[in-house]
Order: C-alpha cells, then structure tokens, then sequence
C-alpha cells in the first residue's frame, strides 16, 4: 500500500502543510512525493530530504505552473493507478484539485481529515468542529485532503529519497492564469506560525491592526482576523482564521476584539494555549480562552507591547 | 445565457449543533434549517448577471427530501425563474450531487453553474469542482469576483497567500466566497411571486443516477472540549502568566 502526497512549495522548501500531509500519509503506509510546476529541480531536491518520503516524482511543465486545478488534476489521475491513497494538504491548491480528481476517479473524496484510523477510516470535523465523523469508504481508492493543524509536520531534512521524472499529461483545459495579487509580509504564514494573533470586528477600523503589528513583531506571530472582521473590509480574506478560512493550531493564539462565533473558533480552537482581550466579559471567547483580560483593546494592545518590549 | 445554481437546505448558521446521544449523528429533528450561505451568494450573483442583462434565465436546484422545496422558494424569492428539485430520502454525497447535476447540466444546458464553496454542515467544499471533472469543465473555486465577457469568465480567487485571477472559457463552474456580494433579503412582494414561480420534480432514477454514499458514517462525536481557563487583572498579569505558567513566549 503505497500513497502518494502532492507537495506544495516556495523558495524556502516544502511548505509546512505539506509536510503535516506527509505525516498523515505515513500513517498509511508507504510514502511517494509529488512535485509540480516549472523549474522544479530544487523543489524535488528539497522534498527528496523529507523524512519518510521514500520516492519523489517531479513533474516539470509550464501547464503546471501556476497550480491550476485542470492539468493538475490530469496528472494526479495519470499517476493514480500505482498508489491506494491520494493526498494533499487541505490548502487552497489542495481543496481546488483534489476534489476534481476524485471525480476523475469516481471516489468520494475526504476532506480535511484530522485523524486516521486505518487505511479505511478517517476522523473529519463537520459543522465547523462542532462534532469529529469517524467516515469509513468505499471506494478502491482514497482521494484526501488533510488538515494541517492536526498533523504535526515531518522535517524538512533528514531523508534520502530517488527523484523521478514523470511527464505531464496533454490537458486542454479551457482555463488560464491570468494574474495573482499576493499580500506581501514579512511575518509567518498563518498556518505556520507559532503565535497567531488575531483581531474581530472590536478592531472597528483596518486602520487599527497596525496596533497588533508591534505585537506580532516581538512574539514573531502572524496576523489573522475574524470572518467579522473580513466582513467588514478591515483585512483581505486571506487573514482569516475560521470555518470557511484558515484552520490554525499554533502554541500561542491571541484574540483581539474577537467575540468567539462558533465559525471562529471552529479555526482555533485546537491551539494550545489562547489569549483572549475583549471589553465584553460575556463575549463567548472567554468560554475558550486560557487567560482572559477585560479590558479596552485600545488600551490593552499598547500596554501589551511595551510589557513585552521590558521582556 | 442560462445559469444553473444549486442551493442545500442545511441546518441555519446559528443553530448550536448537538451530536445525538446514539452517536449517529447530529441532532436536525425540529432545528431551524436555512439555505447554505455560501449558496445565497451564489444566487445574489446570478440574480446581479441577470439584472446585468448577461443571464437569462436562473434556474435554482435542490437535492434531499421534499422540504428542499423551501430552499427553492428562497431563491426563487431573490430572483431565480423557477426551480428543479430532485427528491430522495438517500443520504446525498458530493459525488451524487455531481452526477446528479451533471444529468441536469446535459438536460438544460447552462452556461454557466454558479454554486457555493462549501456547505456549512459537511464541510466537504467539494462539490463544485467534482461537477466541472466530470463535465470536462474548467472551474474557478473561490470566487470574490466574477465577470463575464465574450464567452469567457475571469475569475479572481481567493488563495491562502492573497488573491489569483484565472480566464475560464464558457461553459465553466464557479463556486463562491464570501467576498463576492451581500446577498439581498427577498422582499414580501418577491416571496408572494415566487410561490407562483414553477418548481419541476425528479427522482434520482429520472436522472439516471444511482445516488448512493460511498462514505459509511461510523460515528459521531463531540469534540473535546476546551475547559475555560482564567481571567486575568491586567496585561503585566497576562504577560507573567504567558511566560512563567504556559512558557510559550
């Protein structure tokens, strides 16, 4: 039984969730690597020093790359036939193809495991975490998507595996990159981070996560939000921390302003410890929170970075 | 240019689930059931291609028991022409869903298919891209922006590290975020014309599909719960706290 995991990457390696989907494909069995795009030499190198990845397969084509779901998902299924599982990180590239595959493949795909029970059984949260389904399937083959936060990550170094070319499938797709606006920063991605901190609608204004940026500079955090918050213009939508944004579990997780909908929390509340400041002691964040502070976010945050600068 | 647009009747947003005792499932018996939110968005911008004069024809489909009726209601109420529903008792899976809207697609011929990203009970956000594999169809997930032109969609996505803009040659599938529109609330006047709007009805066998689940649901549980943990007097106090008692900063 042999699986094989799709890798995402940047110039700094195999992404993290990646390597958490490694993890959750160990589990199983025997693991395979796939690396996609143009150029991908180092990326193969990089995913062949992963701990557990017994082999990686490159695919090097200017179809793939801009990870678009058509011609990744031709290549996926080309290469299905060796492999009993097909996984991938439940990110935005994962989440777009890896459904296309399973209909490829006429499976039922599952998303977003948090667990692994055997190579049939998967745990996965359903109603934004608010109950775990143990789902047994059917079918031959198991297409996945993996939940980051719930896996930790394999390393980035210490394996040694073979590299293998395999070749891209020749897929019209009718789809075409256009253009991508990335938010450019210099802190940890979200699903990366140690220490998140997080600000809701009680921010009142975009204007305002500025207070969190000294923060998250002294405690290296990436910044999140609320959906609320997304809602409200505040922050792009790639801030977001929740059911329908990014699902977290870093050490530390701060919520400014946040009032804790389940949706949220639905995106946190697997971190280890939570910090929460609200002015509203009802607010149900607290109900979540290892340490709670009453208090007016406007004076809270200053006060917080200058404690943690006298540290 | 006729838009198909799937809606699901899940349970509302701000309904508190409950995992039955049995373990079976989730408690729905007399819970408030709404449409899908990410769906009413997907109606709010047919409706917006409508009013645009690029659609010309909504047509809203639901999938489950005879109560997914209401779901069509709705959305006939925010503007779709008139409704399908494909009735069963079978516990419907995305895959089914796919098949079964793939044989509607082949039956109406859409343009387009503008349908939410995920459904909030599932959590499966899978549906859409199953639909556009087996109809050879390209797909744009995630949709904050969407705008049709000469046969083509040019969808801007929301990504994990910002925003990307695809060209999707017509037909395609589109599923949306919650950035793309505010959907409208249907106004009394609307919901009164819409119970006279027509809503067709099928069994999965008119469709040729056999909708069974492929996924056994073992069990259902609570998660683990989180115990609340302290409150603290001031931020010297919390930052005390985070470095001597929980030693993560």
């Amino acid at each position: 039984m042999t699986s094989l995991v799709l890798l995402e990457f940047d110039a700094s390696g195999i992404k993290q969730p990646s390597r958490s989907a490694v993890a959750a494909a160990a589990k199983l069995g025997e693991v395979h690597a796939l690396v996609t795009g143009e150029n991908v030499a180092s990326a193969a190198a990089a995913a062949a020093r992963l701990p557990g990845v017994a082999k990686v397969l490159a695919a090097d084509a200017p179809s793939l790359a801009h990870a678009l779901a058509e011609p990744l998902a031709a290549l996926l299924v080309s290469l299905a036939p060796a492999y009993s599982h097909l996984l991938a990180a439940a990110t935005a590239v994962g989440k777009n193809v890896m459904p296309r595959v399973a209909a490829l493949l006429d499976v039922q795909p599952i998303s977003d495991i948090a667990g692994v029970v055997d190579a049939n059984q998967f745990v996965r949260p359903i109603y934004a975490g608010n109950a775990l389904a143990t789902v047994r399937s059917a079918d031959a083959r198991k297409v996945i998507t993996v939940r980051a936060a719930s896996f930790d990550p394999v390393a980035a170094e210490g394996g040694s595996a073979s590299v293998e070319s395999v070749a891209a499938p020749d897929a019209g797709s009718g789809s075409r990159f256009v253009g991508a606006e990335l938010s450019r920063s210099e802190r940890p991605e979200l699903t990366a981070a140690r220490v998140v901190i997080s600000g809701g609608r009680g921010m009142q204004a975009g204007e305002n996560f500025k207070l969190l940026e000294p923060i998250a500079d002294r405690l290296g955090a990436a910044v999140g939000a609320s959906r609320a918050a997304v809602d409200a213009g505040f922050v792009p939508n790639d801030y977001q921390v929740g059911q329908t944004g990014k699902i977290v579990a870093p050490e530390l997780y701060v919520a400014v302003g946040i009032s804790g909908a389940i949706q949220h929390l639905a995106g946190m509340k697997d971190s280890k410890v939570i910090v929460a400041i609200n002015k509203d002691e009802e607010a149900p964040i607290f109900q979540v929170a290892d340490y709670g502070l009453v208090a007016d976010l406007f004076t809270a945050l200053p006060e917080l970075a200058a404690e943690l600068e006298k540290g | 240019m006729k838009i198909l647009v799937p809606v699901k009747r899940v349970v509302d947003y701000n309904v508190k689930v409950r995992v039955k005792a049995d373990g079976t499932g989730v408690e729905t018996a007399g819970v408030k059931m709404s449409m899908n939110p990410f769906d009413e968005i997907a109606v709010e911008e047919a409706v917006r291609l409508k009013e645009k004069g690029i659609a010309t024809e909504i047509v809203a489909v639901s999938m489950g028991l005879a109560a997914c009726q209401e779901t069509i209601r709705t959305a006939l109420a925010m503007g779709a022409d008139r409704g399908v529903l494909v009735e069963t008792d079978v516990e419907l899976q995305p895959l089914a869903v796919a098949k079964l809207l793939q044989a509607l697609v082949a039956k109406e011929a859409p343009g387009l298919v503008i349908m939410g990203k995920q459904a909030i009970d599932d959590d499966m956000s899978a549906t859409g891209q199953m639909l556009a594999a087996l109809l050879g169809w390209p797909q744009g997930t995630f949709a904050s922006k969407v705008a049709i032109e000469n046969g083509t969609a040019t969808v801007t996505r929301e990504v994990d590290g910002g925003l990307e803009t695809v060209a999707l040659a017509l037909p395609a599938v589109v599923t949306t975020d919650l950035r793309l529109n505010e959907p409208r609330y249907a106004s009394l006047p609307n919901i009164m014309k819409a119970r006279k709007k027509p809503i067709e009805t099928l069994k999965p066998a008119d469709l040729g599909v056999d909708p069974a689940p492929r996924l056994a649901v073992v069990s259902v549980a609570e998660p683990p719960k989180r115990k609340a943990g302290v409150k603290v007097a001031s931020v010297a106090e919390l930052v005390a706290k985070l470095r001597t008692e929980a030693k993560v900063i």
